[in-house]
């Protein structure tokens, strides 16, 4: 996020939601939107499907699935046509203003409304009451990331915001809610191909040397590949081995008979984790790792706030500290790691990266910041920490406008696949429910699969609420419980994907966005047929 | 914004204007009692447990209301505000079931908001019920797997009205009226499925009885257990918690007031965040997969780290780091993350090194 959860809650005047349900994958964050639109804040709500902060909402924007960049292009369209960019803003602070003009010239709101399966009035509406904000905040999730076209996604929202002069702001921004626990944080400590950490990259020679020398050994300066990109890899023979630390993507990637292929295509595969999941069936040796109540450390929540995790219990058994089992494997291949500590180890990542320079367990646990954490940048010891991005100005000097242009889903409905699929979670479960689905209460609150239903095509099809349907994509085919309602259009259906018993990622498909390489989980054609 | 001063228990404070009288207090370390008063989540001024004396004032008023002034002289103690509140907590007690307020040894030990009636009849030495009326028992509602409600535990302070209306946002948690009585109507009955309640349990952390109740609660007391603080290892917004810890295992737990969460906590992070840790299906040994029957078979560390080392030795000897990923783990620690990602990049000798932050 550029801006921080409470500086979104309690200062923004108005929140533009884009593909984000919070109420169900951000719990505590939808309690304080909820709070924000209850002391006056506006919400307009973007989502192919009812969410329950739409009762909230100004505007509602029911959009047709795989369609944000022409949704957010003809925002700003309606902003440059009707004067309501900030100009001053734009021209002290920002270039390519011109290009991003020509490129959102056509889209019209009648042309966006007819993409995106809207009406243009409340288009133009939800343009004009952002921009009527003193501050307004962006708040996206996966729906707009887990396209194949989700990097143009993300850079169309932040036209809008930097167009507005809301980039660098109390109160606006660009907020991404990331999903998992740390997933910011594993992407700050240079989990990624292209990054060492603090996004330093691999590509520039004296990145490489840095890292070389202070860690005094010789490094690859090959590029590397993402994870979703390596399955392919694996089919075809080029990845040989995986050491797969936690993850479970037999259950959570895409087209799950195509991940199983390239799992049992390795030649040695190495699994850390807790649970045997569905992955680790596939492995060679699994070593048991241990569970953040088991370690010390810190996470870095999605506002970039680096917070401690403290050890509570032993469990009985042969597990070993996940750090001690990767400390272990580098002396035995040869490379001289020192056993440190995690509070070491925090000591080493503040020396190589810059924007956590001054994070220290020490000072995390201090009485100074009373359990507050630290967000990132926060260069040195004696820095706060940095709860706004961007407030004096950006870090390459001028911010840059982006020119996306929308392009259709990879996989549009057809004669044989009339629907279209999206998928996404539910409150009371967790990703692929290696920890949640052992817990019977959150079980019973929602425990197996279910696809929703517009009542128009349950009606076509003969399907009643409650009853088991087949649903099938050109990947594969599961069995499911029909929900029939509004919640989403005719034409589109919705599943939650943590569920083993009907895994909606059967039948999604492995087309990659071509920069972030995020699946398309959001867009695929299904067919659903009424079992007999 | 401009300050006054006044006068507490012979000391002299400087606050801002509109602070109340318990704010004023807490600022500089001076304890008033409160039961219905929950710090921004409920001040209704109902219990009159609160009360101080104000010079000048013929009776004692709610600290939790009453706004400081210029010059206010402030009695926190006294003979009288102990009668006061004796009165007061005996007049709440008086229809309550025992469990609510009489003190049992193991509770005592320990100072958790579901036993601060508890606390405060010990210190006030309330034993018996003085007012008591006879009233028939009132059914519980117990039906959601989390959480349950027992009237007869209720003293109707509203701190949970308050948590789940200013905090939790939820609004499914309301007063009734039963004649000229207000009640507590909590969604815990049989159609909880079907009512909005997200099962968060902010409104029974806030709970000062125990009515509204975390049903694991039911399985330690108070003083058996140790706290550790720590972040939710669910979604980004970084809740703090705080582990229960009993004889060195996981029993509870309950939200801390950390900067995102401010206390709250929703269904996964207080209910789901502890029970995986230690359940029966953990792997708690390396296990080695057995080429012939194709079994996982349990092996030593050092078998295992050897077959892992020799075998990603081999392949990288033979077709170069390149042929080899890393995946890490975006639920774990940021100094995990780091070594995984210096292992990968040192001793596999590649850059092929993700997570799973795209899906
Ligand atoms: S559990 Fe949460 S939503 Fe349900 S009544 Fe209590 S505070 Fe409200
Ligand atoms: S308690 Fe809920 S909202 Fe908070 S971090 Fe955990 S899962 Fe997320």
């Amino acid at each position: 996020m550029t801006n921080s959860i409470d500086d979104v809650t309690q200062e923004s005047d108005l929140i533009m939601l884009v593909g984000s349900n919070p109420e169900e994958a951000h719990p505590v964050i939808g309690m304080q939107i909820r709070a924000a639109v209850e002391r006056g804040c506006k919400l307009i709500v973007v989502d192919p499907r009812d969410i329950g902060l739409t009762a909230y909402a100004d505007i509602r924007i029911k959009l047709k699935p795989g369609t944000n960049v022409a949704y957010a292009n003809g925002i700003m369209h309606v902003l440059i046509k009707e004067g309501l960019i900030d100009k001053d803003y734009i021209a002290d602070r920002t270039q390519g203003i011109d290009e991003l003009a020509k490129i959102v010239e056509d889209c019209t709101p009648a042309r966006t409304a007819a993409i995106c399966d809207i009406d243009e009035r409340d288009l133009i509406a939800a343009a004009k009451l952002y921009a009527a904000a003193p501050r307004a905040a962006i708040v996206y999730c996966l729906g707009v990331t887990e396209h194949s076209t989700g990097t143009d996604g993300v850079m169309s929202l932040s036209n809008i915001a930097m167009a507005t002069g809301n980039l660098g702001k109390r109160g606006g921004g660009v907020n991404p809610l990331r999903g998992q626990n740390n997933v910011q944080g594993a992407c700050d400590m240079g989990a990624g191909p292209d990054d060492f950490p603090g996004y330093q990259k691999v590509a520039n020679p004296k990145v490489l040397a840095k890292f070389e020398q202070a860690w005094g050994t010789k490094l690859s300066a090959v590029k590397g590949i993402k994870a979703t990109e390596c399955f392919p890899a694996m089919t075809e023979g080029k990845i040989k081995a995986l050491f797969m630390f936690g993850e479970d993507p037999v259950r959570t990637d895409p087209d799950t008979h195509h991940v199983i292929e390239a799992l049992k295509s390795l030649e040695f595969f190495a699994v850390v984790d807790l649970f045997m999941t569905e992955t680790a069936k596939y492995a060679d040796v699994i070593l048991p790792g241990r569970s953040f109540a088991e370690k010390e450390g810190t996470f870095s929540n999605t506002e970039r706030r680096v917070q401690r995790v403290r050890k509570a219990v032993d469990i009985e058994g042969d597990t070993l500290p996940d750090s001690e089992i990767f400390i272990e494997i580098m002396n035995r291949m040869g490379y001289k790691q020192p056993a440190l500590t995690p509070a070491e180890v925090m000591g080493e990542i503040a020396s190589l990266t810059p924007s956590y320079g001054g994070v220290s367990h020490a000072r995390l646990d201090s009485e100074e910041l009373d359990g507050r954490g630290l967000q990132w940048p926060c260069p040195d010891a004696n820095h706060p920490g940095t709860p706004v991005l961007h407030m004096n100005g950006f870090t390459k000097g001028k911010g840059e406008f982006a020119v996306p242009v929308y392009q259709p889903s990879a996989e549009l409905p057809d004669a044989e696949y009339p629907l279209v699929l999206s998928t996404g979670r539910v409150l009371s479960q967790y990703n692929a429910q290696a920890m949640t689905g052992r817990v019977s209460g959150l079980n019973e609150i929602e425990g197996s699969s279910f696809i929703e239903i517009n009542s128009k095509d349950a009606a076509n099809l003969g399907i009643e609420d409650g009853e088991c349907v087949s649903v099938s994509s050109r990947r594969g085919s599961i069995k499911s419980v029909a929900r029939v309602s509004e919640k989403t259009k005719p034409g589109q259906t919705w599943m939650p994907f943590h569920f083993q018993d009907g895994n909606s990622n059967w039948l999604t498909i492995a087309a990659l966005d071509s920069i972030a390489k995020a699946p398309e989980f959001k867009v695929c054609a299904i067919k659903v047929e009424k079992l007999v | 914004m401009s300050n006054i001063k006044l006068t507490i228990d012979g000391k002299t404070l400087e606050v801002v204007k509109g602070t109340t009288i318990l704010a004023a207090a807490q600022m500089a370390d001076i304890k008033i009692p409160t039961l219905c008063f929950l710090k921004d989540r409920s001040a209704i001024g109902s219990c009159r447990v609160c009360v101080v004396e104000v010079e000048g004032m013929e009776y004692p008023l709610p600290a939790c209301k009453t706004v400081a002034r210029d010059g206010m002289v402030v009695t926190t103690s006294s003979e009288r505000l102990t009668t006061y509140r004796r009165i007061a907590l005996d007049l709440i007690v008086s229809n309550l079931s025992e469990e609510a307020w009489k003190v049992d040894e193991a509770s005592s030990a320990a100072d958790t908001n579901n036993n601060q009636l508890q606390t405060l009849c010990q210190e006030y030495g309330i034993e018996t019920a003085s007012f008591k009326t006879a009233a028939p028992p009132k059914p519980k509602y117990d039906s959601n797997p989390f959480l349950s409600f027992d009237p007869n535990l209720c003293i109707r302070c509203q701190r949970c009205v308050g948590a789940c209306n200013s905090a939790a946002r939820n609004h499914t948690l309301r007063t009734g009226k039963k004649g000229t009585r207000t009640t507590i109507s909590a969604p815990f009955g049989k159609n909880w499925k079907s009512t909005e309640c997200e099962s968060c349990g902010n409104c029974a952390q806030a709970c000062p009885t125990g009515a509204i109740k975390a049903k694991v609660k039911l399985n330690y007391q108070p003083g058996e257990v140790q706290t550790t603080r720590t972040t939710c290892p669910f979604c980004g917004v970084g809740c703090q918690i705080d582990l229960k810890t009993k004889d060195g295992k996981l029993v509870d737990v309950e939200g801390a007031n950390g900067p995102a969460n401010k206390g709250l906590l929703c269904v996964k992070g207080r209910y789901g965040s502890y029970n995986f840790v230690d359940s029966n299906d953990r792997i708690r040994t390396p296990l080695i997969k057995n080429k012939q029957t194709g079994e996982f078979e349990v092996a030593s560390w050092d078998e295992a780290l050897t077959l892992v080392t020799s075998r990603l030795s081999d392949i990288k000897k033979q077709h170069g780091g390149d042929s080899i990923a890393a995946f890490a783990c975006s639920r774990s620690t940021n100094e995990d993350v780091y070594l995984f990602q210096k292992m990968a990049r040192t001793v596999f000798e590649t850059n092929n090194v993700d997570n799973c932050a795209r899906v």
